[in-house]
């Protein structure tokens, strides 16, 4: 669905980095790691066509994703960004509708459907009490679930998402994750820029590991996942503890 | 789902038409009493007459050639200002832009004191201003862009530090202007209406440049929520920014150049718009070219009958109204 193919992304003062080649396929949850200043976040936004790569390129189903219209793109492919920002005053059920934008046409308005796939999404994320709270009056989490509701309701093919656990309490953080898995199942490709090595040992068939000198490894998570590559991205001593089947990374510390 | 149309459509026209129905009233209203009212009254009866062809030739003179023009000048700048504002502060994603902030008033009062010194005619002098804040839009447009990319922040900076180079210019020229033709030069930097005499050509922009925001009302409503968020949603962003901002230039430009460099319209009228309605800009924008066109023509009228037969600047009166109900809106939004 989404390739990228010899991508370097454009840091500025960083000299080059791996060149990128992989391909997100229908159903797949790639999970993007690394430490503060890598470039997931810039990553992210490269593969959804909002900044430009310093060399190779994204293909968006083939088209190279520069050329396609916004239009066109954000009929497929939805971003939930890590700042929300504020902007001007607007409902939670408004917020949600604008999801609706890239299907109506400049003359049309909104439809009784639209309207039914807002509704229904802000219910899938538990926010249909607060329809007509203003965005600004929410919480941190409740807006970043918004963020959610409102790429749901882009009924997107591609989903990609920067830190979607971010201001979430565990039952939201997994709830959240569900939602993304769920999407995966129906056919959607997800990507996900992470910093709960859990969430992402969970839940991610596919992960890339980007390194703050612009290195880059990627490939099946059982395979990345290992103390040692983690160690060494993230320059932190870390243990693994399995249970219940699961595996779990924690950072060693020498505090008590 | 994605993409498919479907005929039950969502019935919003009542949501958007009563609103604006009202400020429709509201603004016939403004026109009728700034017709009627003056050191001639005229009643409602009479006023129907001469609408019909008929009445006293002093009334078809004083309405068709005194007043209707002025109170249909006052409307056309009042809109052309609240619109503009409207759109500045989407544009710039900041509740304090205003059709000046990026310093067009400054540009055009230059213009127009230049013109005013050379000793020009009315004419003249509205050209002049026109010219001068279509260099000040370009100026800015053309520093703020630079190598870099266009952010708000940059672009609000531009314009601040642009605006008080001008500001120091016109202090000059007022400094050096001979002392018989400064009242002419104050009354016009503080707005006033009593040289405004066609209003078409202002009417036609406010009409041209309403109809041409319509279909981008939503793109506006994506666009208020930030230039990532936008561009993700599918907006083309940079040309929407072009767009809104030449569109806003020539907007101020008209109404400068129709009355001189009015205050508080710009900022007021679309937040009161704004606490009152929500925030869609599809009903926000024509809304504020009805409520800016009465509020100013309103105004007006209040400037030439106040202290009559004297007149005041209608700036003055807008920025007696503007600066305690801003006060008051800002208090109340804590």
């Amino acid at each position: 669905m989404l390739a990228a193919t010899d991508l370097v992304i454009d840091i500025p003062e960083r000299k080059s980095g791996t060149p990128l080649s992989f391909e997100v396929k229908a159903g797949e949850i790639w999970g993007i790691l690394g430490p503060n200043g890598a470039g997931k976040t810039t990553l992210l936004h490269t593969l959804a066509g909002l900044k430009k790569p310093r060399a190779g390129s994204v293909n968006l189903n083939k088209d190279n994703i520069q050329q396609l219209r916004r239009k066109q793109v954000a009929q497929q492919l939805a971003v939930v960004f890590q700042n929300n920002g504020e902007g001007f005053p607007a409902t939670v059920l408004e917020t949600a509708m604008i999801g609706r934008h890239p299907f109506i046409a400049p003359w049309d308005i909104e439809t009784a459907d639209d309207l039914a796939i807002a509704r229904k999404a802000l219910q899938r994320l538990e926010l249909d009490d607060l329809e007509q709270r203003l965005v600004s009056t929410l919480s941190g989490g409740e807006r970043q679930r918004l963020a959610i509701a409102t790429a749901l309701c882009q009924t997107p093919k591609l989903w990609l998402a920067d830190e979607p656990s971010n201001h979430l309490d565990l039952k939201h953080q997994v709830q959240i994750m569900g939602l993304l898995a769920e999407q995966a199942d129906a056919g959607c490709g997800v990507i996900l820029c992470l910093h709960d090595l859990n969430l992402a040992a969970h839940w991610c068939d596919k992960i890339l590991l980007l390194y703050p000198n612009g290195d880059a490894c990627w490939g099946d998570a059982e395979a990345m996942l290992t103390v040692g590559a983690l160690e060494r991205l993230y320059d932190q001593e870390l243990s693994m503890i399995s249970s219940k089947g699961q595996t779990y990374f924690m950072p060693v510390s020498s505090r008590k | 789902m994605a993409g498919v149309k479907s005929n039950s459509r969502a019935k919003p026209l009542p949501r958007f038409l009563a609103p604006l129905l009202v400020l429709f009233l509201f603004t016939l209203g403004a026109l009728m009493l700034a017709i009627t009212t003056g050191s001639v009254s005229i009643s409602n009866q009479e006023l129907w007459q001469v609408l019909n062809g008929g009445g006293e030739p002093l009334h078809r003179t004083l309405v068709f050639e005194l007043r209707l023009p002025r109170a249909l000048s006052a409307f056309a700048a009042g809109g052309l200002l609240a619109v503009a504002g409207a759109l500045m502060q989407v544009l710039l994603r900041n509740p304090l832009a205003d059709p000046y902030v990026l310093g067009l008033s400054g540009g055009a009062a230059v213009g127009a004191l230049v013109a005013m010194l050379s000793g020009l005619s009315a004419a003249a002098v509205s050209g002049s201003a026109f010219v001068g804040a279509m260099i000040s839009a370009i100026t800015v447009f053309g520093l703020a862009h630079g190598t870099g990319s266009w952010t708000p922040t940059r672009l609000l900076l531009t314009g601040v530090v642009i605006a008080s180079g001008w500001g120091a210019a016109i202090t000059f020229m007022l400094a050096v202007s001979p002392s018989d033709q400064l009242p002419g030069m104050l009354y016009w930097l503080m707005g006033d209406l009593a040289y405004a005499r066609s209003p078409w050509m202002a009417l036609a922009v406010l009409a041209i440049i309403s109809v041409v925001m319509l279909p981008l009302g939503r793109s506006l409503n994506v666009l208020a929520r930030g230039q990532m968020q936008a561009s993700a949603l599918g907006v083309s962003v940079r040309p929407l920014e072009w767009t809104i901002y030449i569109s806003a230039s020539l907007l101020t430009a008209f109404a400068v150049t129709t009355a001189g460099s009015i205050g508080f319209v710009g900022l007021i009228v679309p937040h009161m718009l704004r606490l009152v309605l929500g925030n869609d800009q599809r009903l926000i924008l024509p809304a504020a070219a009805l409520a800016g066109g009465a509020l100013l023509t309103l105004a007006d009228t209040l400037a030439r009958t106040l202290i009559a037969p004297e007149q005041l600047p209608a700036g003055v009166i807008t920025a007696l109204i503007g600066v305690p109900s801003f006060l008051y809106l800002l208090h109340r939004s804590r």
